[in-house]
């Protein structure tokens, strides 16, 4: 460990607090409908969307209608990129989209990378630069980069329009309407997504991320050997990657390789574009009930075991791994070297910047890897699997993380109402069982899949052939803690559509590059993509239910008996909650993998 | 018309005029952008010397020669050549992309586990080969006194996340630098100026490790004491 590998944490933190809360206010005005800076360039063009995908501006919706609109767009982008994937060789496109090539992943592969790519998870069972054309990542899969951060983000303001209730009457759905789904996708795009990322992309460009659609570079070394050098149009897909919490790599290293993330700089940019969003939605829940310490608990809430991560993983990996010493490697800071396990990390990112890199993209649903989660160390490694665990409530994907934790709050105030024996009342509205019902399905929703899946895939012989570490380990076959671990965190990563893997397990043989004799493994690929689309659609139904129940309920002002959800006790009991139900919920499986793992030196 | 009629119009339209938008527009108009602004940069940093394109900067090579069997033709073990490392060169870390080291049409993570057999034997046959490296063949010495196992910097012998790293430790390259040094005859001090040249400082500060490039150090050790940069590498950086 370094004194600059602390300093990175705080600064961190620091720079991170100081920008989101400006953009949670900014957020807030954008979808409470108020003008903001920007308004004079996005409110014609918005104007301008809305009329031509004929939408009455303005007309509300009640949680069914919002929701309908939802799933009907989702199904339709899910038809758009399934379409653009498969018909990758078929269609004819210009030389310098497709350069080399490449045909068509086969469709249970594409199954799964379109459920993928769609539910925000970006789970990717393929590598990009020998599987898709620029077309495709262009058209396909930056597309649902945006889409897919926007149906998250719509979906928490549309629960926190229901918590506060502020929505206008009008239309016959008086009291009860939460916005207007078309309405809010639009302005998420225009005002939000839109100048954060191109600025990110700007930044990133300048800093050596590749934006181009030249053919592969053909080198000749200075020591006489050949090397082909993938290129594309990396910068734009970047910035919406990290900034939607999408996580799904250009190339098959993500944000390991030297063209998505070159430097040391452009790490902690990167960073920062991935928590920016969720951090700022914490800020705009908070200004948006009209009590900025609601917001201020809930992030102090997340900060703190945000931080425990990072500092269990930063010290977990600078302490190297058994492997390493078995082999009498010295792994501690010399002059010179960061020591550490540097296996699966690059050099210029070191073990600080790895490691947290590693928390955040995991604690989002974000799920880029800028090094190999699979070569952590047992208890390095299991700190994403615990952040997995809590369900995308630490910050969590840009919206899903806010919905979640207030789905958390929701239950946090109903065990403390009954712990001090009152009906349990959040901002003046009283729960009721419909609502506690609600949010406690919405929770239990994505443990359930994770956990069927994983049972399942690796109780059956089709689930077991996913599993790389089974095919070289000679002795002990599936048996090995990594090889469960590996398939607990493929279904678990998907559930929770992060997206970020024990790189291990597979759902597609590729003998060459361009798909020619590729063929995918349908088990893992049409479970996964179940996994996916059901843990992603489930809660975000229940959310919104959540929000329906609760938007035409009478505001009663606070008096000497409501239970506060703004102060220090509230967050301990809030913290306690989750780490409840996330402990309840994973611990057999979790002992099974990485603490096994952790615990021992033994090398099998 | 019906409300979820409606809602399907609405979906196909808004789907076909957001991929035009977020899918073809945004992308063009940030990579015409970076070509204008950042050509170098934007089309990987390549690198010429003498009007060949020997790299990217910033993509990791394999500085190895290739292995010639005895009817004088290149070694190959499943379409990929086999290679040895060239002790005039820095070395590159380990590098364990399918299709020989260093195969940037393809990075893969080299996906060993913490507590694997595997990731043992690999790093003990890495170190083999490091020490070896750094062993003056003739008299069997290590070309720096202080080498021993436990001196071995970690990014010397483990792979990196990309398999693709373009840079290696201060302290990889000061070892390497006596190797260098003895074989080149040039003074352990002229190389070392040269790494401390080539080493990339942390981000604003703090933020990760320092790093040598290699491709850019061995460039500069080719042009011979000359420590200018060839022309074309690293315009932007």
């Amino acid at each position: 460990m370094t004194f600059a590998g602390w300093f990175t944490i705080v600064a961190f933190v620091v720079v991170l607090s100081a920008l989101a809360f400006p953009l949670g206010t900014y957020m807030a005005r954008v979808y409470t409908g108020e003008r903001v800076f920007l308004s004079p360039i996005f409110a014609g063009p918005e104007r301008f969307l809305l009329r031509i995908i004929r939408v009455d501006a303005g007309r509300q919706q009640d949680w069914k209608a919002y929701a309908k609109s939802l799933i009907v767009f989702s199904l339709a982008g899910w038809l758009f990129l399934y379409l653009v994937l498969r018909t990758q060789d078929a269609f004819y496109v210009p030389h310098a989209l497709n350069p080399l090539g490449f045909h068509s992943a086969p469709a249970n592969v594409t199954f799964n990378t379109v459920s993928s790519f769609m539910t925000n998870t970006n789970w990717q069972y393929y590598g990009g630069e020998t599987t898709m054309s620029y077309l495709s990542q262009m058209i396909g899969l930056t597309v649902q980069n945006w889409l897919s951060a926007g149906v998250g983000i719509v979906v928490a303001v549309a629960l926190v329009r229901g918590i506060v209730g502020r929505a206008p009457r009008q239309d016959g759905v008086a009291g009860k309407g939460i916005g207007n789904f078309w309405q809010d996708m639009v302005r998420t795009i225009l005002y939000v997504l839109a100048p954060l990322s191109v600025v990110i992309a700007i930044v990133l460009a300048s800093q050596g991320v590749i934006a181009n659609f030249s053919n592969y570079l053909h080198v000749h070394t200075i020591t006489g050997l050949t090397q082909t050098i993938a290129m594309g149009p990396v910068a734009g897909q970047e910035a919406i990657k990290m900034l939607g919490t999408n996580g799904g790599g250009f190339f098959n290293t993500n944000s390991a390789h030297p063209f998505e993330n070159p430097t040391q700089f452009t790490n902690f940019f990167e960073m920062l574009a991935v928590l920016i969003i969720p951090a700022a939605l914490i800020f705009m829940y908070g200004r948006m009930t009209g009590n900025r310490r609601q917001g201020y608990a809930i992030y102090a809430t997340v900060m703190f075991m945000f931080l425990g991560a990072v500092i269990v993983a930063y010290i977990a990996e600078a302490h190297g791994s058994p492997a390493q010493h078995a082999a009498g490697l010295h792994t501690g800071v010399i002059s010179g070297s960061g020591g550490g396990n540097l296996e699966g990390k690059e050099q210029r990112f070191g073990i600080a910047g790895s490691a947290l890199f590693d928390v955040i993209t995991t604690v989002t649903s974000c799920g880029a890897v800028n090094s190999a989660i699979e070569s952590f160390t047992g208890i390095g490694g299991a700190v994403p699997f615990a952040n997995l665990s809590a369900s995308e409530v630490i910050f969590g994907g840009v919206g899903t993380g806010l919905y979640s934790i207030l789905l958390y709050v929701l239950l946090a105030v109903f065990l403390g109402g009954l712990m001090v024996g009152r009906t349990p009342e959040w901002l003046g509205k009283k729960l009721e069982a419909k609502e506690i019902k609600l949010a406690g399905l919405g929770i239990l929703i994505t443990p359930l899949a994770a956990l069927f899946c994983t049972a399942l895939a690796v109780a059956t012989k089709a689930g077991r052939a996913s599993i790389s570490e089974a095919a070289s380990s000679a002795k002990l076959g599936v048996h090995t803690p990594q090889g469960f671990s590996e398939s607990f965190y493929a279904y678990l990563s998907q559930a929770n559509n992060n997206g970020s893997a024990f790189a291990g397990y597979t759902g597609l043989i590729q003998p060459n590059a361009g798909n020619l004799g590729s063929h995918g493994i349908t088990f893992a690929d049409v479970l996964g993509g179940f996994d996916m689309v059901f843990a992603r659609y489930a809660p975000i139904l229940f959310a919104l239910a959540v929000a329906g129940a609760l938007v035409g309920k009478r505001v009663t002002p606070a008096g000497l008996g409501t239970m506060r959800t703004d102060n220090g006790t509230f967050v301990v009991l809030l913290i306690g909650v989750i780490i409840l139900v996330g402990a309840l919920t994973f611990f057999p499986a979790l002992l099974l993998g990485p603490i096994v793992q952790g615990l021992t030196g033994h090398l099998y | 018309m019906k409300p979820w009629l409606r809602d399907v119009v609405t979906s196909i339209i808004a789907v076909i005029v957001f991929a035009i938008l977020l899918g073809l527009v945004y992308p063009l108009a940030i990579t015409g952008l970076s070509q204008v602004a950042f050509p170098g940069d934007a089309n990987g940093q390549e690198v010429y010397v003498n009007g060949r394109l020997v790299g990217s900067k910033i993509i990791g090579q394999n500085f190895g020669t290739p292995v010639l069997e005895k009817n004088g033709k290149v070694e190959e073990v499943k379409g990929a050549v086999v290679t040895e490392p060239d002790p005039r060169y820095f070395q590159s870390r380990p590098s364990a992309t399918e299709g020989g080291p260093y195969n940037a049409a393809a990075s893969t993570f080299s996906n060993r586990g913490p507590n694997s057999l595997k990731t043992k034997e690999a790093d003990e046959e890495n170190i083999k080969a490091y020490l070896e490296l750094n062993k003056n063949p003739a008299t069997k010495a290590e070309y720096d006194p202080g080498l021993s196992v436990g001196k071995i910097p970690v990014d010397a012998v483990n792979t990196s996340g990309s398999n693709l790293d373009p840079e290696i430790s201060s302290a990889n390259a000061w070892i390497q630098a006596y190797r260098i040094a003895a074989v080149r005859h040039l003074t352990l001090a002229a190389v070392d100026a040269l790494i401390a040249k080539y080493t990339s400082g942390r981000g604003l500060g703090f933020s990760g490790e320092e790093g040598v490039n290699v491709l850019e150090l061995n460039l500069a050790l080719d042009r011979g004491g000359h420590t200018g940069r060839s022309p074309g590498s690293g315009a932007n950086s």
